[in-house]
This record gives structure tokens, sequence and C-alpha cells, in this order.
């Protein structure tokens, strides 16, 4: 087994674009169900919406920034789709309408009749133009070890690390605040809250537009060093995310950063030692395609053990953070 | 003394996980023997079992509605000058090995398709598959087929076909979310692994019926029986445990979404991840007036609506089945009058455990087996709870035959694709005009 | 009981005209008409007329089921009645959300408690405080424009947390008071809003006799600062001993009103507590055993003052327990 290599990879992970792009996404996430205590199962749906709303402009010719900004205001748009019917609901209303809804946003655009826009179940391709050509970076190949990539593939890590710092530090802002101080209220008793006259509905509103907002922006990271395809939006998306919220602390500023890290190097890690040991003839009876899905019975065990164990994940504080429905 | 108790605790959940675990691959490992004693069996099944084999192929099952369709050609080309031509046997099914994870062109010869069959959209005769697809060894294309037949047929008799299928799909969603109502009412509980009982059911009825070549009545009764049992041993190994911990709901509901990615990656890991068919000689069209229906919907059908009946008597009738509603309705109270609730809770979750595995048999029987099947119909089931009305049996089975016409009743509107979609968007339209779903009861507030 | 069905019409300073059900204030702040609220084939309030008199304290009391809590649920927007209006200040409430009633100035707490209990005590006090710049999401983001006024807040946070002895659980998650400092904590934070009335739900319910006393002179404080008070409550003791004015609740309607000395004699009160059982005084029939507002007295000259805060630790009641396990 090579050992080197199968270390490479993973310490590589940690600052992936992909690593980069679900701690994003956590931290989306984070502001839904960590600090409001609303129940965002759909939170690929915002991935997926970030991912075609910025892939599409750009594909038909429009700037960056115009495509960029086109993402953003679509996720807007299906933040206030999906709240206002539910965020008047009881918690579970909202779960079942999430993960209900980022279904059908990944049916509508699998399906055949959008194919000249979404490619249907084929993707899309061909988006990078624009974003390789404001790099700064001149061509080559710069770094050490397994930090050693290309002028491209370190554009997208600098602008999708920058992305994260950015969004922790609004989280942070936000959170130490009287506005803070409102959402996390809601996420105790809406109803006490309401009664000292806070429009509570409003919060979960704003809560759910900041949150769906980072994770299209997540969307965006998560295509830049790869093809748009429907299939990666299923709601097992969703599920990693929350594990990789939960792994970190739901309520916390540095969770979701270092609960992704954490699960793609660990990803990494099983996968390489798997397909080493299927190699070397140790696991003879498995295929590498078994090993990928045994990774992802893994991902559900630990997703069961830390909400039993360590529902508070492994930075949050248990008395703030253990679940309060 | 408290933190022993809690550490034992915790290791007696960890056993108990892994116990599950080990049961499951116990269970599905028994199914990679037999499948591997499959092959010395005659069973036409030319389909290379490509996840076991690592090779990697393109394939898929062409059928006209209900009918397979056999003979007819598809070619699959790709770089390097590969081309090879693969034609449908008797089961409709086609595949072709290729030889890296690359992109091809896969192309369906209109005229080699049997009379009174065309392509409903005849430009699609062409499908690509590109490089960044192999994900599994094995990619499915699929020729949608039929125009011929739907232009001959009036809108009525599409309406009258479209109302069975949508009949028939919403009482087998019934089976299924009958059980998730009840578990929610009776501990709070959204099972998100409900939809992993039902595929359950359907690969144990596959391995008995199509595997070991048995009668699919038996492999029916084995199903069910065997579903009680995973529901037993899921409130047993986990559920009850977790409820004497006090667990909190959203993190129970948490851990069920964990157990059902670990439940259906599991299934993937020995099953493989291609679609199984069920041809155990229940697809026999029946005409009755208008309506073109096969045998084994006639079957699912009475069965199910038999099946219902019944659950509804035992919930009204039956000293258990009132224990039950009381549970629902308020647990403290029932457990103050002498109710055992957590051997009520136990009896429900048996019964939602059979009716899932019979609804992931008859599911199996008018689709396919495979191994994510029961998530791709949990949110039609969640759909169909919601809009009865969380926690209402009645409501569970309004909302269920609601959803199974709107999925088969939107294709004479919208395409087919979009059907699911369409019944989701039913459940959010409902709850913005009412809340509490169709049947729910208004709550009181404060 | 035969003085009472034929003494003269009775008229009462707050009133304006005859006392009875329904009768007009001479100041009101708070007028229903007409409000009624059904539950299925349950009609659970059905109110033709009720005023609410400023700057005095008024107890609603009924038996179970009489519609109380429905009735604040109403009138503080928290539940949407089938008919009727009702105006607070002048000002029209009716089919207006709870926040906005809240912001007008008419503050309620609950039966059940809700303390958040994964924030601070002082942040559940801050949270009460109405017109903040940084709860805006934009505002929010820039500390200097929402600085002063925190601290401005925090100073009344701390001495109203001093006032009601919860000075020393300043920093404390809530969930880690007992039930009686809930209480007292969703007090306070409904007084950190300057509220015009306040309506309190059950205030008692669930908290330890040593700490009623206490309870009792806040409630007892809020009028001379002239705050009008509206509260539900179950123990005819504590409604005699502080209220200025009684309603009584049955079946959803306003059955009496008066003065507490009067209104428990008055035959419809007596009727709808006890049918058959004329001739008993109310408030030892609802209270058995020592009188807890008394007790409490009694407790609280004999004891240290700092002994208030001694038992707090596991003081409820097992009702109260329940309840708050039953919070969501």
């Amino acid at each position: 087994m090579d050992w080197g290599n199968i270390f490479g990879n993973a310490v590589g992970e940690i600052i992936s674009p992909t690593t980069a792009a679900y701690a994003l996404a956590a931290i989306g996430l984070g502001v839904h169900f960590g600090y409001t205590g609303l129940l965002n199962f759909g939170q690929a749906a915002f991935l997926l919406i970030g991912a075609y709303a910025f892939a599409i402009p750009t594909l038909a010719g429009a700037p960056i920034i115009v495509a960029v900004l086109c993402a953003i205001a679509c996720s807007v748009i299906f933040a206030f789709i999906l709240g206002i019917p539910t965020l008047r609901l009881r918690a579970d209303y909202l779960a079942i309408v999430t993960i209900a809804s980022a279904e059908v946003v990944r049916f509508i655009v699998t399906t055949t009749g959008l194919t000249d826009f979404t490619g249907a179940a084929n993707g899309l391709s061909g988006f990078k133009g624009t974003f390789a050509a404001i790099n700064p970076i001149p061509a080559g190949t710069y770094g050490f070890g397994p930090f050693t990539y290309n002028e491209y593939d370190w554009w997208v890590r600098i602008v999708g690390w920058t992305l994260v710092v950015l969004a922790s530090v609004l989280v942070w802002l936000l959170m130490r605040s009287p506005w803070g101080r409102v959402v996390k209220g809601i996420r105790e008793d809406e109803d006490a809250v309401r009664s000292l006259g806070k429009n509570v509905y409003s919060y979960k509103m704003q809560a759910l537009v900041i949150g769906g907002g980072l994770g299209s922006i997540a969307g965006i990271i998560f295509i830049l060093p790869r093809a748009v395809q429907p299939a990666n939006y299923t709601t097992g998306l969703t599920f990693f995310i929350w594990t990789i919220m939960l792994l970190g602390g739901a309520a916390t500023i540095f969770g979701p950063i270092i609960g992704s890290m954490i699960f793609w190097v660990v990803l990494s890690l099983t996968q390489g030692i798997l397909y080493g040991a299927i190699e070397s003839g140790a696991l003879g009876f498995l295929s590498t395609t078994q090993a990928g899905q045994i990774r992802f019975i893994l991902v559900g065990v630990a997703l069961m053990l830390l909400v039993i164990f360590r529902p508070q994940g492994i930075f949050g504080n248990k008395k703030e953070l253990s679940f309060s429905v | 003394m408290i933190a022993g108790i809690r550490i034992g605790r915790g290791v007696r959940l960890i056993t108990m996980l892994m116990a599950v675990l080990a049961l499951c691959l116990g269970v599905v490992l028994g199914s990679g023997a037999l499948s591997a004693s499959a092959s010395t069996t005659p069973v036409p099944t030319p389909t290379p079992t490509s996840d076991f084999t690592n090779t990697l192929s393109i394939g898929g099952i062409l059928r006209d509605g209900d009918t397979l369709v056999e003979g007819a050609e598809i070619t699959v080309a790709g770089a390097g000058g590969f081309s090879e031509v693969a034609t449908t046997d008797d089961t409709g099914r086609w595949s072709v090995v290729v030889p890296e994870k690359g992109d091809y062109t896969v192309t369906l010869d209109p005229e080699s398709l049997p009379d009174g069959v065309a392509l409903r959209d005849p430009d699609k005769s062409e499908a690509s598959v590109s490089a960044d697809e192999w994900q599994t060894n094995t990619l499915t294309r699929s020729f949608p087929l039929g125009e011929d037949t739907r232009q001959t047929t009036g809108f009525f008799e599409q309406f009258l076909q479209r109302l069975v299928a949508g009949l028939n799909f919403g009482l087998l969603i019934a089976l299924a979310a009958i059980g998730i109502t009840l578990i929610f009412g009776t501990t709070g509980l959204n099972n998100f692994a409900h939809g992993e009982m039902v595929t359950f059911g359907a690969i144990v009825a596959w391995l008995v019926a199509v595997i070991a070549g048995l009668n699919i009545f038996l492999a029916m009764v084995i199903a069910v029986v065997l579903g009680g049992v995973f529901g037993y041993l899921n409130d047993w190994l986990l559920w009850k445990p977790l409820r004497r911990k006090g667990v909190k709901l959203v993190q129970a509901m948490i851990v069920s979404i964990g157990l059902a990615i670990a439940l259906r990656y599991l299934y993937l890991f020995f099953i493989g991840g291609e679609t199984k068919n069920m041809n155990v000689g229940l697809s026999d069209t029946v005409v009755l007036g208008p309506v073109r229906i096969t045998t084994g919907s006639i079957f699912s059908m009475a069965l199910s609506i038999v099946v219902l009946v019944l659950v509804g008597l035992f919930l009204t009738r039956t000293r258990i089945g009132k224990a039950t509603r009381a549970v629902s309705d308020n647990p403290s109270l029932a457990a103050a009058s002498g109710i055992d609730v957590d051997r009520i809770i136990r009896i429900v979750w048996v019964l939602s455990g059979s009716l899932a595995a019979l609804a992931g048999v008859m599911l199996a029987l008018y689709r396919q087996v495979s191994w994510d099947m029961g998530f791709q119909v949990l949110l039609l089931m969640f759909a169909a709870v919601t809009l009865g009305g969380l926690g209402s049996a009645y409501g569970a089975l309004v909302g269920s035959i609601v959803v199974g016409l709107f999925v088969e009743l939107s294709t004479l509107f919208i395409p087919p694709d979009l059907k699911y979609a369409a019944a989701l968007v039913v459940l959010i339209v409902v709850l913005l005009v009412r809340p509490q779903g169709i049947l729910g009861r208004k709550e009181r507030i404060g | 009981m035969s003085n009472i069905e034929t003494a003269a019409p009775q008229t009462h300073p707050l009133v304006k005209g005859e006392v009875g059900p329904g009768c007009a204030k001479t100041d009101p702040i708070v007028i229903a008409d007409s409000v009624t609220r059904q539950f299925g084939g349950l009609k659970a309030v059905d109110v033709a007329h009720l005023e609410i008199p400023r700057g005095k304290i008024t107890a609603l009391i009924g038996p179970n089921g009489a519609g109380k809590t429905t009735m604040f649920n109403l009138l503080t927007g928290f539940d949407k009645p089938n008919t009727g209006t009702w105006e607070f200040n002048g000002k029209s409430l009716a089919g207006v959300p709870a926040f906005k009633v809240a912001r007008a100035g008419m503050v309620r707490t609950f039966q059940l408690t809700k303390s958040l209990g994964r924030l601070s005590v002082l942040q559940n006090m801050l949270l009460g405080a109405t017109g903040q710049k940084g709860e805006g999401l934009f505002t929010s983001l820039i500390k200097p424009l929402w600085r002063a006024q925190e601290e401005e807040n925090t100073a009344r946070a701390d001495d109203l947390l001093a006032r009601f002895k919860l000075d020393a659980k300043r920093e404390d998650y809530a969930a880690s008071l007992s039930g009686g400092q809930r209480k007292l904590l969703e007090m306070a934070r409904a007084l950190m809003s300057k509220p015009e009335l306040i309506m309190l739900d059950e205030p008692m319910a669930g908290v330890n006799p040593a700490l009623t006393q206490s309870l009792l002179g806040h409630i007892k404080n809020l009028k001379e600062d002239g705050t009008s008070v509206l509260f539900v409550e179950h123990d005819m003791h504590m409604v005699m001993h502080i209220s200025d004015w009684v309603v009584v609740m049955a079946e959803g309607r306003v059955v009496a009103e008066g003065p507490p000395e009067n209104v428990m004699k008055d035959p419809a009160v007596i009727d709808a507590y006890l049918g058959a059982h004329h001739d008993t005084d109310l408030g030892d029939l609802m209270e058995d055993g020592p009188n807890p507002v008394i007790e409490a007295e009694r407790k609280a000259h004999e004891a240290h003052p700092e002994a208030e805060t001694a038992g707090y630790g596991v003081s409820t009641t097992p009702a109260a327990t329940d309840a708050d396990d039953e919070e969501k």
C-alpha cells in the first residue's frame, strides 16, 4: 500500500474546493438549524440553484459578476418560496417541505423537456472560462508535496476559502448582535419571542435567506472544479452537510469548517486504505465500487453515533448546543 | 455512579447499533451467496453483475407502458472506433460492456422496434453518456416509447388508464404510509428510514422469488414476516434504548436519517446498483373495457384493499388497536390508564415493518427492485401523511390516494419524469391552504 | 345569600353605572365586544362585552375550562377568534398579529413558562427591550450603531434583575433556573418592554411558596409604577389579597365581576364553581390545607431576606415539572 500517496491525498482534502464548498453550505445550514432552529432538509436545493443559476447565465455569455448575482438572487427567491408557506407552521412541516422542494428542483433540472437550458441528466459543463479569465495567477504549477496545483486549482482554492472566511465573519457579526439574540430566542421558543414584540416570521425568513444564500455560493464553489451534474444534488448531499454541521457543532463559528475538513479527510483516508487493501489482496473479495459504498455506510453510522452521543459536536458547548426539541 | 450508568448505556447502544448492522450484513451477505449460486440456476439474466466483477457497462430496459419490448437493437459507440450492438431480450433488457469510463453515444434503431411501438419523441433515438457520469460501474439509458398507442387512445381512455394506475400506486403508498403515521402518532418520530423498510421487503421477495426461484406468494409471506421482524429489531435495538435515554425528537429524526443512509448503502453494497427485474409471471395484461391492466396490478390492488380494511378493523375493533389510538392521542394519559405504552409501540413497529415490506413487494411487482427504491417513494409517503394530517391513519390513506392519483394523472399534462415533482408541489400547495392537512385537526395554541 | 339577591344595585368608583357582568368602566384600558372562539362544537369563549380598568390589578378567575387562557390568547393575537372586536387604549387590536400587540404595549406571560433555556438570564432580559437598532439585519453588523443602546438596556436589565433577585444568576443559562425563578424571569423580561398592560397567565402556578410572597410584591409594585395588570389565577386567596377588580368566567362567558370582597359572594360565581354547595366560603373550598399566601408572608417575616433564594434548586411542584417537560 502506498501510504505516502494515501496520506497525501487525505491532507490535500483539507484545502480542497469541495471541502470549502461543503463548509460554506454547512455554515449556511448552521444559520438555519444551529442558531434559528429551522429544520432545513433541503440545503442541496440551494447548492443546485447556485450552480445552475451561475452556469446557465455564464454559458449564455453573461459576465461573472452577473452570473454570481443571478445565483444569489435565485436562492433568495427560492428561500421566499420555501418560507412563505412553511415558516408559520410547525417545525416538522418545514423539514418535509424543504426536502420535498429540493427533490422538486432536482426533478425539474433533470427533466428532458428542459435539456436546452439544463442539459437534463447530462448536466452542464464549459462554464469555467469567466472565472479562469479573472485569475491573476500566472500559468504554471505551484506548491509543495500534496499541495501542488496548477494556477486554476489554486485560484479556486483561494477564492473558495476566502469566501468561507468572509461567511464566518458575517455569521460571527450577526450572532453577537441583538439580531442574533432574537433568532437564538426563536430557536428556543418562538411564542415567547413573539410575545416580546418581535416579528418572528420575518426573522425566520431572514435567517432562511441568509443560510440559503450561503448555500448557493457554496454551490458555485462546488462546481468550479467539476461539471454540473444533477445527480450530485440528491438528498444525500443535504445529509452530508448535516453530518458536517453536527460534527463540528451546529451553533459554532469554526465547527462547520473543521467538520468539513474532518469529513473529507476521513472519507479520503478510508477510500485510500480500502482501495490499497483491495489492490494488495487483503480485501480481495471487495470491488473498488463496493469500497466506495462502505464509506457511505460509515457516514450513516457516524451520523447516528454523533447525534446520539455527542449532539453538541466536537466544538459545541454541551449546555448550549444539545437539541432543544 | 451516574457516569457509570451513562457509559454502560453508551456501550449498550453501540453494541446494539453494531448488532443492527451485523444483522443487516448477515441478511444481505446471505443474498450475496444466493446470487452467486444463481448463476448456476437457469435464470435468464444475461446482464453482467458489474458491481461484483468490476466491468463497466451501459444498459437499460426497453418498455412500452407495461409491455417489455423484445428484439430492439441498440448501438453503443465510443472513442477509438468502439461500437457494439445489443438486442433486447424477452425481459426488455439490453446491456453493452464498454472498455473505459469514457464518452459514448447510445442509439436505438427505430426500425427494429416491433409493430405498433415507436419512440415517443422520434428525435430522441440517441442518448449520450459523458465520462464524468461514471460514478458507478453501470449506467442506464432509457428510450421513452409509446406514442403510437397514445395517439390511438382518446383522452378519456388515457384518463381511465391513469386513474387505475394512480389508485394502485396510492394504495401501495398507503400501506407503507400508515406505518409512518402510526409510528409518528405513538412516538412522535418522523422515521426517515421507513423507505429502507420498504426496500427490505422488496429485496427479500426478490431473493426468494427470483434468485431462489420460489413461488411469489411464498416470497410475499416470507417478506412480510421478515419485515415484521425487521420492524421489531428496529424498535428493540435502536428506538427503545433511545427513548429510555431521553433522546429528543429532532435528534431521533436525524438518527433515522443516519440509519437510512447506512441501510441504503448496505443494500447497494450487496445487491449492486442495477435494477432487478421481478419477472414472476404476473405481468399478463387483462383488458377491462378501455383499461389495460396487468394481473399483478389487479392482485396488488385487491390485496392492498383487504389489508387496509384489516388494519382499519384492527385499529377500531381490537383492544390493542384501541390502545394504539389511545397512545397516539395522549401517551401519558394512556400510560396512566394502565396501557403498556412500550408494548404498543413495539406492536406498531412490527405492524409498520410488515406493511412496509408488503408495500415493498408490490412496488417491486409494479416497478423493479433497486437499492434506493424505498427512498424514492419515501417523500411521496411523507407527502401523503402530511397531506392527510400528521398522525391520522385515515388521513394517511386519503393522502396516499391523492398522491397516487396525482402522480399518475399528472402525466396526462406534464412530462412523465416530472410526475413525482407534481405530487410534491401539491403537498406544498395544500400546506399553504390547509396547514393541518386534509383530515387533520387544528391545534390549540398556548 | 338572600341579602345579596335582594340588595340594591351596586356601584363602585371604577365602574360607570351599575356593577355587573360586562359593566362599563370609568377609565378602561381594554374594551372587548362579542368575542367568540369555537373549537369544534365547543364554544370556548363567548364574551359579549368586557372592559379592563386602567392602572388597576384585575383578576380573571373561573373554573377549569372556563376559557380564561383562550381569552388571553385571543386578546394578545396568539389565537384568532371566530367573531369579535377589541381595542387597547382606543386602538383596535382585532386581527393584529401577536408581535404588534406586544409592541402596542400589551405584553403577556404564559401559563407554561417560556424562558429561553439556552440563552443566559441577561440575554433573556435584553430580548425583552423594544425598538432595538441592533435587531435590524443590516444595522446588526455594525456594532457602533447599537452599542450605546445595548449598554442602556443592559443597565435597565441589571436593575430589574436586582429587583427580582436574579442578579446572581445573570450569566447562567435560563434552563438552570428553578420553576419559580423562571416565572420571575419571564415577568421581568416582559417588563423590559415597559408595557402599559401586563397580562400574567397563572403567575403563581408551580411556584415555591417561599417565592410567592416576592411575586405578589412585584405585582403590587407594578401597579404603583402605573402599569395595569390582568392576571389569570386559581388561588383565591391570592386573588383576594392583591386584586382591585375580579372578572369571573364560566363556560366561556363572563358570569360576574366586581370588587374581590363582593364577587366571592355572588351566587353566579358560587354556582359556576360549586353547583349546589352554596353555603360554603369559596376561599376555603378552593384551597385545602394552609393558606400559601399567609404562610409565605409568615415565612418571609421569620426568615432572613436571602432565605428566599435558598430553596430554589428543586422547588417546583410536580405540576410545574410536568409542564416544563411538555415545553417544546
